[in-house]
């Protein structure tokens, strides 16, 4: 099933007087459950691509549908309820919030939602668990382990059960064993189905990746998996 | 978002920076505070005025030579007066029925000498009825004798002070005291009563109206203090008072009469007014607080930028961060104060043990107005920040480390 298709995005940014085309002429689809890396040069675009996708970002033309919704209509308040339930960030820098617990950041989702006290708890167990973070829920991000946070950070990206994860360098600040795990930990999430869209630029990263897509300036020059 | 978690997360926000939260308590606190203690203050001040109008009788009068035009205004202590008041006058005013007792007051100024001891001091002329009008009591002795109040006679009553002054310790009554070139003895003393209506009752000497006339050489009264005969008597004594000078004047309306409740409405409306001014100055104050507020959460937002950034990754609508920053504010302003008003209770308390003369009283009114102002503050200068909070751009707030 196909949950995102992008059709002739583009994204202009103005710097200065010059107009700077971050994304050119992007068509991408992407099917429920499929693993995706985005690689290419800094500047490449990767980023913007994952912005937009994640609807932090809005293209200046073309249109976006995701589980064929036209997002680019959306107001903001209906962005963030997409946002808020079928899409789960993982960032490089973790973006945990330092005066809450692992489990307080994890909840952090179900809380916005408005989820009721009781039902959250047992979620955010569950899920701390699966990451092996149990030991680890009531400790605040700077008594963690680069790896326990990113961990943590995965947590909290699935615990709505989005349909789409979108990592942005999730290992980039981590020693090899750490990002070892983290990625073990996004990909097991992708076996149970859910979809990843990873961006990288470590190339033994990416080819781990069923589909990968390479970027240079705004452009995609490569897809091992299209499907137009 | 239901509104515990809301609560709980704004905690947690301003719990995370203990210093600059409480010095934003800090200034709400003491905005409110000073809003609750100065308007204390100035209803205090009123009560006590209320106070000292009580302490002069009740249902009294007050008889002045002279006309003052407009009504509210103070009363005419100096001026020219056409006619003057006389003992005359005042003994007429028993005629009206609605007249209960009548004391005229000559005031002057002259020598009081005993043993070798000599001071000027306020001579008050008047009689035997000022005991009741002004509702006075006695240390020792009595007080002027009832009888012909024409009659010069030589016998004075002397103020607390004036007595301790020339006599020390010892009892004063029977003794020979000399006032200007006149012989008195001295028949009682005052209860110490203090001030009352800026006549310092322990600091006078009373004498016989008619010596006073005597001693001063003139018969022009101060005032005419007059009780009528009850609550509603007031106004009936009131017009008759008028009918009966204006008729000894020649048809002239020359004196002014005031009621007690008047004047007492009069300085109500003073005090009012004063307490309404000080607690507006004391606003200001929470307005500042409010500002600092602002200040400081517009510091927050741009140190939790990423966190804002965030918050609407995982799917925080903008109307979602105002609400958050917005509940911050008046988290902040309404604990602050909370606060504020235990530290009034604290003030107020404090005071009363120093002054414990002073009716300090807070006006039911002051807590409720300082509190909605502290809070409105407090919403009002959280808007901006909020919503610079609810506008950042996500991409650019979560690209910052």
């Amino acid at each position: 099933m196909r949950i995102i298709h992008m059709e002739d995005i583009q994204r202009d940014f103005q710097v200065g007087d010059e107009k700077v085309h971050a994304l050119h002429n992007v068509h991408l689809s992407i099917n429920g459950g499929e693993y995706i890396s985005i690689m290419g040069p800094s500047g490449s675009g990767k980023s913007t691509l994952l912005n937009i996708l994640g609807l932090l970002d809005r293209p200046s033309t073309g249109i976006y549908r995701f589980e064929d919704t036209n997002t680019t209509k959306l107001s903001d308040l209906q962005q963030a309820e997409i946002r808020r339930h079928k899409i789960g960030f993982v960032f490089q820098f973790f973006h945990l919030i330092p005066r809450l617990t692992a489990a307080e950041n994890v909840e952090l989702p179900l809380v916005l939602a408005g989820e009721e006290p009781g039902r959250r708890k047992q979620r955010v167990k569950d899920i701390l668990a699966r990451l092996g973070l149990s030991d680890r829920a009531r400790h605040r991000p700077d008594q963690l382990s680069g790896g326990q946070r990113q961990r943590a950070a995965i947590a909290r990206a699935t615990i709505m059960n989005p349909a789409v994860i979108l990592a942005d360098e999730p290992t980039g600040n981590l020693d090899r064993s750490s990002g070892n795990d983290v990625i073990q930990a996004i990909e097991t999430l992708n076996s149970e189905g859910m979809t990843v869209v990873l961006v990288t630029h470590d190339p033994e990263l990416g080819e781990r990746a069923r589909r990968r897509i390479q970027m240079v300036d705004g452009r995609i020059v490569s897809d091992s998996g299209g499907h137009e | 978002m239901n509104i515990r978690d809301l609560i709980r997360f704004c905690f947690r926000a301003l719990s995370g920076y203990p210093l600059r939260t409480g010095l934003m308590l800090l200034a709400m606190g003491m905005g409110v505070c000073s809003v609750i203690v100065l308007t204390a203050l100035g209803e205090g001040a009123r009560q006590y005025v209320a106070g000292q109008f009580k302490s002069l009788g009740t249902h009294i009068l007050i008889v002045l030579p002279g006309r003052n035009e407009t009504t509210g205004g103070p009363p005419p202590m100096m001026g020219e007066t056409p006619r003057d008041l006389t003992m005359a006058d005042a003994m007429a005013l028993k005629r009206s029925s609605a007249v209960h007792r009548v004391a005229p007051i000559m005031v002057g100024s002259a020598p009081v000498a005993y043993a070798g001891r000599e001071r000027e001091v306020t001579i008050l002329g008047s009689t035997h009825e000022l005991f009741q009008i002004r509702d006075l009591s006695m240390a020792q002795g009595r007080f002027l004798p009832e009888g012909d109040v024409r009659r010069p006679e030589a016998v004075c009553v002397a103020g607390y002070k004036i007595k301790t002054e020339l006599f020390g310790n010892a009892s004063p009554l029977g003794q020979f005291i000399r006032i200007g070139e006149r012989r008195f003895r001295v028949i009682g003393v005052l209860a110490r009563k203090g001030q009352s209506l800026g006549l310092d009752m322990s600091d006078v000497m009373v004498i016989n109206e008619a010596s006073a006339e005597a001693l001063f050489n003139r018969s022009s009264l101060f005032r005419i203090l007059v009780q009528a005969r009850g609550r509603d008597a007031v106004g009936r004594a009131k017009k008759t008072i008028l009918e009966i000078i204006q008729k000894r004047h020649d048809g002239e309306d020359d004196v002014t009469v005031i009621t007690q409740d008047a004047l007492l409405a009069t300085f109500d409306r003073i005090f009012i007014t004063l307490t309404l001014a000080v607690g507006g100055i004391a606003a200001i104050s929470l307005i500042v607080a409010g500002i600092l507020i602002m200040n400081v959460m517009l510091i927050a937002v741009s140190q939790r930028t990423t966190e804002v950034g965030l918050l609407k990754a995982i799917g925080a609508s903008g109307r979602q961060i105002l609400k958050l920053f917005l509940a911050e504010s008046a988290f902040l302003s309404l604990v602050g104060a909370t606060g504020g008003l235990a530290l009034s209770a604290g003030g107020c308390l404090l005071i009363q043990r120093i002054f414990p003369a002073f009716p300090i009283t807070v006006p039911l009114w002051s807590p409720a107005a300082a509190v909605s102002v502290a809070l409105s503050c407090g919403l009002i200068f959280g808007v901006l920040p909020a919503r610079k909070a609810s506008r950042l751009d996500p991409v650019a707030a979560l690209s910052r480390r």
